[in-house]
């Protein structure tokens, strides 16, 4: 019997009432009274010196209130990176300076170089045209392994090189490493693009500053997933303004990705400019301009090798990876190629020796910075590909070879840093395959030959790090921030209660999952409970939502507070009923006395808390609130196994997604409707990145995708329903709740599968593949067939970014 | 400027536009309803699909003034009279449609356009003509669902159990 | 976008009258001038609206059993009511997304000429005649490369007649991101030859490919194509989504897939 509440049901979503009837409260939907609009011109060429800016015309125009240049910013620090990455010789990263608007230099498509604030947005942009700005063109920094080269041209002329750092994970196995490659029985070899992407949440970004002259505060509405984070990064390090003076709302978010938790120039130009002319400012983001001033994702070039012995186990992984950082830091840009991507190279296997580089570039690009799943679906990636080439190399069974390497022992201490708690990784594939009738395959294969398609399977297996993260070890890593969270839990004298959580939900179902948590824990009804986010002046300091940390980390610190709630809530019954506080029960919304017939309603306790008559003053405070700092003490490990079947037409490359499964062990479920939903959409991401997306530049550092027109965003039609299952639990051992988190593991690990699947075809059909870079375009793939893309040697194109599709 | 006047939801509503604006804008700024977004600058992601005399179109891609005296219903107007959710929004509820609820507007009106020319339409039928309305949250599996569910025909429930 | 004055006459006379000023612009359906104008790619100071004029909206069939759709018929509405031209209809039923043939029109889809659009690809394939207030264009003399067509300045599209051949399909594959043809072919079999017309491939806009027609003159089906080496990849268009080899492979197995479906 399914439940109807509590953890473990699947209750409707409140939200929804709200957002079905049009009234949501987006950022763009709030107006403060007299108000003014931002518009900013941005740089349509990559790279360039910014030789003279001439603001005049624009200034004299009606309607325009102000315009700002790099100028207008002296003594205003730059957008901060949240991340310090130690390179192999013990050197900080290369960190350049991040202006809100360009300084002397525009560093990529996009560049903000000017700001018009005016009484309308088309004034605004009228007024942007009527900007003057002479820029000498540059050769602009595109490849990344060209970008690293002696006589590169600079994208920050005050850097060294445009190497941000070379990092090597774990050092000291490097020698080992090497030594294991070289004695190994068999070794495969693969060269890969992970491809660039935009998250693309479907609302743009928005931000409204706003002044207050009496006490001299600002306020910040954003689309952010973070509020307390743009709190502290804006306030302490660009605009100099303590954060009891600043307060930071993010309101309805209309989904983030990753693209809305970093700092933007934007926020800190609004907040900004709002106190220079003491009126609100508001800018909104078309799509277009979205494309190019949202962080991007991905984007890494990587070789992988792995090692095997006789006996195919895997003795040894290598990796080289250059990750495109773009033209500047981004948050947190630097640690998305090596903390969240380096320490999953182990995936779900027991490879005893694991060495992982990565060189980090400057572009003439967008930044790059975490986008669903950050690093760790590059990591799943390229493993889950090299172990699928190994399979086809040595002619085994690619789930055999898979099990035979699994790691069963748990706690497992993997050889690059982490701990994993708990998993069972045949027990996920064991219920993939009963999910997929792979025995049923050949018989399916045959059915779609007669129909003059190629059709192919593809599993892998997943492993993500998520409940991001303990403050002390990422503090070590060079996090410049904790990533604990935070509850205030505020029982009202009436016995209902709000829940101020730090986390953010923009999409996820906050206020309705977290609600069942505490219902459960007080026997009360979920309606009785309301959770409260999203802005700095009522929630305490929290990290936000991104890395699945929500329910596992954020849940944490509501369970916590809870459960100092109810200590308090039972001295008081204690006191009340005149027994001794080891001997209440509090079962159903009622306080009992052990061995007696004794009860009392919460709502009598909450009301003794706030009208303190009966009351045991003398030990206890009165009131009932309650707040909780949560900072776990190790990441949560999701896994699980997936598999799709994939349909390609040989005459036209075009591949057709037949089904997908997915078999996931998140821990405790609280909420198997929100969880099915989180999969759902991450697997959509996960199969647009290897079928659909790609953010392309060209040579110049033009940007080829940059309206819905040339970015491919999956539609209705273009997937299928999806099966997934998340009945194979091994609960997380270190967080009160058992959660593991579960908003990214379908985008992680989805692109394998449909690789592995659209490779399986093709050999079925006689072409022996060896890779195809993502997306696997019907070009591409059709290329791949003629044998003239592809690349069948594993070798990737040195590009680092997209470019025209070509059969080369 | 020119004022416009349109029914709303069955409400007279006036307000200004300029020969440029759009319907979406006079929408959100000229009578204060939000709940029509906007979504891109290409007329692609649907996020804006209102209907005006009971066609659906995107509310970004017409000029208010073209429209003038039009009828128009916006997912404001898609409830009960009771106020309770109309059959598509609360399939939308039921069946976990949506996430972050951008699309939705968009995703509500397309909805009960398809339904009034298809009233039982296949799972095929659905995704296709939901092509010009794009959701980054669902994967549209629950779209789908909350579709077939509100055109009366069964669907599997909303969460394995 | 800048701004301009919306004029909403409702008489063909009218509307001629009001786009006779120099810097007047005809708006059809505006699905493809407002993004347009957004991006403030164009732009003029007075738009004249022509959803209002009756006259240039419906379908028909005249005396030489010619389809008759006036220049401001909706997407939508020849996918219903072109039912005597099947292909024609189905064309009209793939175009964008049901919100876009809602208000998107024929005229305005013909005046545009887009090198990737599909009704282009029906005109040119069925030997239609594009009328204007003054003329009759042949569809073989209107459309004069990418986004170029015989249309003066001004003159507005107020009716196309397409014959109805014996045979007629459309096959679209789809460019994923903006769902308008990479490639597609429409292929019409008349009484006297068959007329093949490829949209989506060429930098030149929408094409004949004459040694299709005449491979399928003299025998229509699809194993007439498969003789044929793909046209020339010289001209074609090359993007993200697919080079000029891809695209010129893709024409002929469109092709080979309308003759197929051709009823
Ligand atoms: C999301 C989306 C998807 C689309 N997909 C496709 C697709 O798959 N295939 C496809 O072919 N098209 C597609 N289109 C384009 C669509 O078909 C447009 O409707 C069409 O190209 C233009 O028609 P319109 O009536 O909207 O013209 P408008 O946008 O109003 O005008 C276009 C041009 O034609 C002129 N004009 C308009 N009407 C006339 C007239 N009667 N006489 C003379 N000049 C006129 C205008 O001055 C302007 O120069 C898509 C559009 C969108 C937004
Ligand atoms: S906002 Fe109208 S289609 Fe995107
Ligand atoms: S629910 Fe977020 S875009 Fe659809």
């Amino acid at each position: 019997m399914p439940k109807d509440t509590g953890i473990g049901a699947s209750p409707k979503r409140r939200e929804d009432v709200r957002f079905l009837t049009g009234k949501g409260r987006y950022t763009d939907d709030i107006n403060v009274a007299g108000q003014a609009h931002v518009v900013f011109l941005r740089s349509d060429v990559a790279h360039g010196t910014i030789n003279g800016i001439d603001t005049a015309a624009a200034e004299a125009m009606e309607g325009v209130v102000g315009v700002f240049t790099a100028m207008d910013f002296d003594g205003v620090g730059g957008i901060p990176c949240g991340w310090q990455i130690t390179d192999r010789e013990g050197n900080p990263m290369q960190e350049p300076k991040h202006p809100i608007l360009a300084e002397g230099k525009v560093r990529h498509v996009g560049d903000p170089i000017a700001a018009v604030v005016a009484e309308s947005v088309s004034i605004a942009r009228d007024a942007c045209e009527a900007i003057e700005v002479d820029i000498t063109s540059l050769p602009a920094v595109m490849d990344m392994k060209k970008a690293v080269q002696a006589d590169a041209p600079k994208v920050h002329d005050d850097l060294t090189s445009n190497l941000c750092y070379d990092w090597g994970f774990v050092e000291d196995n490097r020698q080992a490493v090497d030594d294991a490659i070289k004695s190994a029985a068999h070794v495969t070899t693969l060269e890969l693009v992970n491809n660039r992407l935009i998250a693309n949440p479907m609302e743009p970004r928005v931000a409204v500053g706003d002044y207050a002259r009496h006490d001299d505060s600002s306020t910040l509405y954003t689309t952010s997933q973070n509020p307390h984070v743009i709190r502290l990064l804006m306030g302490a390090f660009v605009l100099g303004i303590p954060e009891h003076k600043l307060r930071v709302v993010a309101p309805d978010v209309g989904g983030g990705f990753g693209t809305k938790i970093f700092h933007y120039a934007e926020e800190a130009f609004c907040t900004f400019a709002a106190k220079q002319l003491e009126r609100p400012v508001k800018w909104t983001a078309s799509r277009s301009e979205a494309f190019m001033s949202d962080a991007h994702g991905r984007d890494h070039v990587t070789k992988i090798e792995l090692a095997l012995d006789a006996d195919n186990n895997f003795t040894a992984v290598r990796t080289e990876t250059y990750a495109n950082m773009g033209a500047y830091l981004s948050t947190f840009a630097p640690s998305v190629p090596t903390w969240l991507h380096g320490t999953l190279m182990a995936g779900n296997y027991k490879t005893p020796l694991v060495y992982v580089n990565v060189k980090a570039v400057f572009t003439n690009t967008v930044p790059v910075d975490a986008y669903r799943g950050a690093g760790r679906p590059e990591a799943t990636f390229q493993l889950e590909r090299v172990v699928d080439k190994a399979a086809r190399e040595l002619g085994i069974d690619p789930v055999e070879l898979r099990r035979q390497n699994f790691i069963r022992e748990f706690p497992y201490q993997t050889p690059v840093a982490v701990e994993y708690d708990t998993g069972d990784y045949d027990a996920t594939m064991d219920k993939l395959l009963e999910m997929i009738d792979r025995d049923g395959f050949e018989a399916r294969r045959k059915e779609s030959e007669s129909r003059g398609k190629l059709r192919g399977l593809g599993i892998n297996c997943y492993i993500e790090a998520c409940g991001i993260a303990p403050s002390k070890l990422v503090g070590q890593l060079g996090a410049r921030a904790g990533l604990y969270e935070s509850a205030t839990v505020r029982v009202n004298a009436t016995g209902g209660l709000v829940v101020m959580t730090g986390s953010h939900s923009h999409g996820q179902g906050h206020e309705t999952s977290f609600p069942q948590v505490i219902a459960d824990m007080i026997g009360i009804n979920e309606d009785q409970i309301e959770i409260v986010h999203g802005d700095t002046a009522n929630a305490p300091m929290g990290m936000g939502t991104y890395g699945s940390r929500s329910l596992a980390v954020g849940g944490s610190a509501m369970f916590r507070a809870t459960e100092k709630i109810i200590a308090k809530a039972k001295k008081i019954a204690a006191h009340i009923m005149e027994a001794s506080d080891e001997d209440i029960e509090l079962k159903d919304g009622k306080f009992t006395v052990a061995g007696t017939d004794k009860e009392l309603a919460w709502g009598d306790v909450t009301l003794a808390a706030y009208v303190p008559h009966n009351y045991p003053l003398e030990d206890l405070e009165p009131g009932l609130e309650e707040t909780a700092f949560y900072d776990p003490n190790n990441f949560t490990y999701p896994a699980g196994a997936y598999a799709c079947e994939v349909e390609v037409d040989p005459e036209t490359g075009f591949v057709e997604v037949l089904s997908f499964a997915a078999a996931d062990d998140f821990g405790n479920v609280v909420n198997p409707m929100i969880v099915e939903g989180q999969v759902h959409g991450g697997l959509a991401q996960g199969i647009g990145q290897a079928l659909f997306e790609n953010c392309a530049y060209d040579e110049d550092g033009q940007l080829l995708s940059a309206s819905y027109m040339d970015y491919t965003m999956p539609r209705a039609k273009d997937l299928p329903m999806f099966q997934v299952d998340h009945s194979c639990a091994t609960p997380c051992t270190h967080n009160p709740l058992g959660v593991k988190g579960c908003g990214e593991a379908g985008a992680i690990g989805s692109p394998p599968s449909i690789v592995n699947g659209v490779l399986d075809a093709l050999a079925s059909g006689g072409h022996d593949v060896g890779h195809i870079d993502m997306p696997l375009t019907p070009a591409k793939v059709w290329a791949a067939m003629q044998g003239t893309g592809g690349t069948g040697d594993g070798t990737a194109h040195a590009r680092s970014v997209g470019g025209p599709a070509k059969n080369v | 400027m020119t004022k416009v006047t349109m029914t709303v939801n069955g409400k007279t509503r006036t307000a200004e536009a300029e020969g440029r604006t759009l319907l979406a804008e006079w929408l959100r700024e000229g009578v204060r309803l939000t709940g029509t977004h906007i979504g891109c600058d290409t007329s692609q992601c649907g996020a804006c699909v209102v209907h005006v005399n009971g066609e659906a179109v995107k509310a970004c891609s017409v000029l208010a003034q073209e429209i003038d005296g039009a009828e128009v219903t916006t997912v404001e107007g898609m409830a009960n009279a009771d106020g309770s959710l109309g059959v598509i929004q609360q399939a939308f509820q039921d069946y976990h449609g949506l996430q972050c609820g951008f699309c939705t507007p968009g995703m509500v009106m397309s909805t009960a356009a398809l339904l009034k020319d298809n009233p039982q339409p296949t799972e095929a039928e659905v995704r296709h003509y939901l092509e010009g309305n794009i959701c980054r949250c669902t994967g549209y599996h629950n779209i789908v669902k909350a579709v077939m569910a509100a055109s009366g025909q069964q669907v599997a429930p909303v969460a394995a159990e | 976008m800048y701004n301009f004055e919306l004029v909403k006459p409702t008489t063909l006379q009218d509307a001629v009258a009001a786009l006779k000023d120099d810097d007047a612009q005809a708006l059809g359906g505006g699905q493809t001038l407002l993004p347009t104008m957004k991006a403030r790619l164009a732009m003029s100071d007075k738009f004249v609206a022509l959803s209002g004029v009756a006259e240039i909206r419906g379908i028909c069939t005249d005396d030489d059993g010619r389809i008759c759709i006036g220049g401001g018929t909706t997407h939508a509405d020849v996918a219903k009511g072109a039912t005597d031209y099947p292909a024609l209809a189905s064309t009209a039923a793939r175009i964008g997304d049901p919100a876009v043939r809602n208000r998107g029109t024929i005229g305005g889809s013909l005046a545009n000429n887009d090198p990737s659009a599909c009704y282009p690809a029906a005109a040119l394939a069925s030997n239609a005649t594009i009328c204007t207030p003054d003329r009759e264009i042949a569809a073989d003399a209107y459309f004069q490369g990418m986004f170029e067509t015989a249309l003066e300045e001004g003159e507005i599209i107020t009716e196309v007649k397409f014959p109805v051949p014996q045979k007629a399909a459309y096959e679209k594959f789809i460019q994923p991101a903006s769902r308008f043809p990479l490639v597609a072919v429409f292929v019409a079999k008349f009484s006297d030859g068959v007329r093949v017309a490829v949209t989506g491939a060429s930098s030149d806009g929408v094409f004949r490919w004459s040694e299709a027609e005449a491979a399928l003159s003299d025998n229509f089906s699809a194993e007439a194509i498969l003789g044929l080496s793909a046209p020339s990849s010289d001209g074609m268009i090359s993007d993200l989504h697919g080079d000029a080899t891809y695209r010129a492979h893709l024409v002929k197995v469109m092709t080979a897939r309308a003759v197929k479906a051709a009823i």
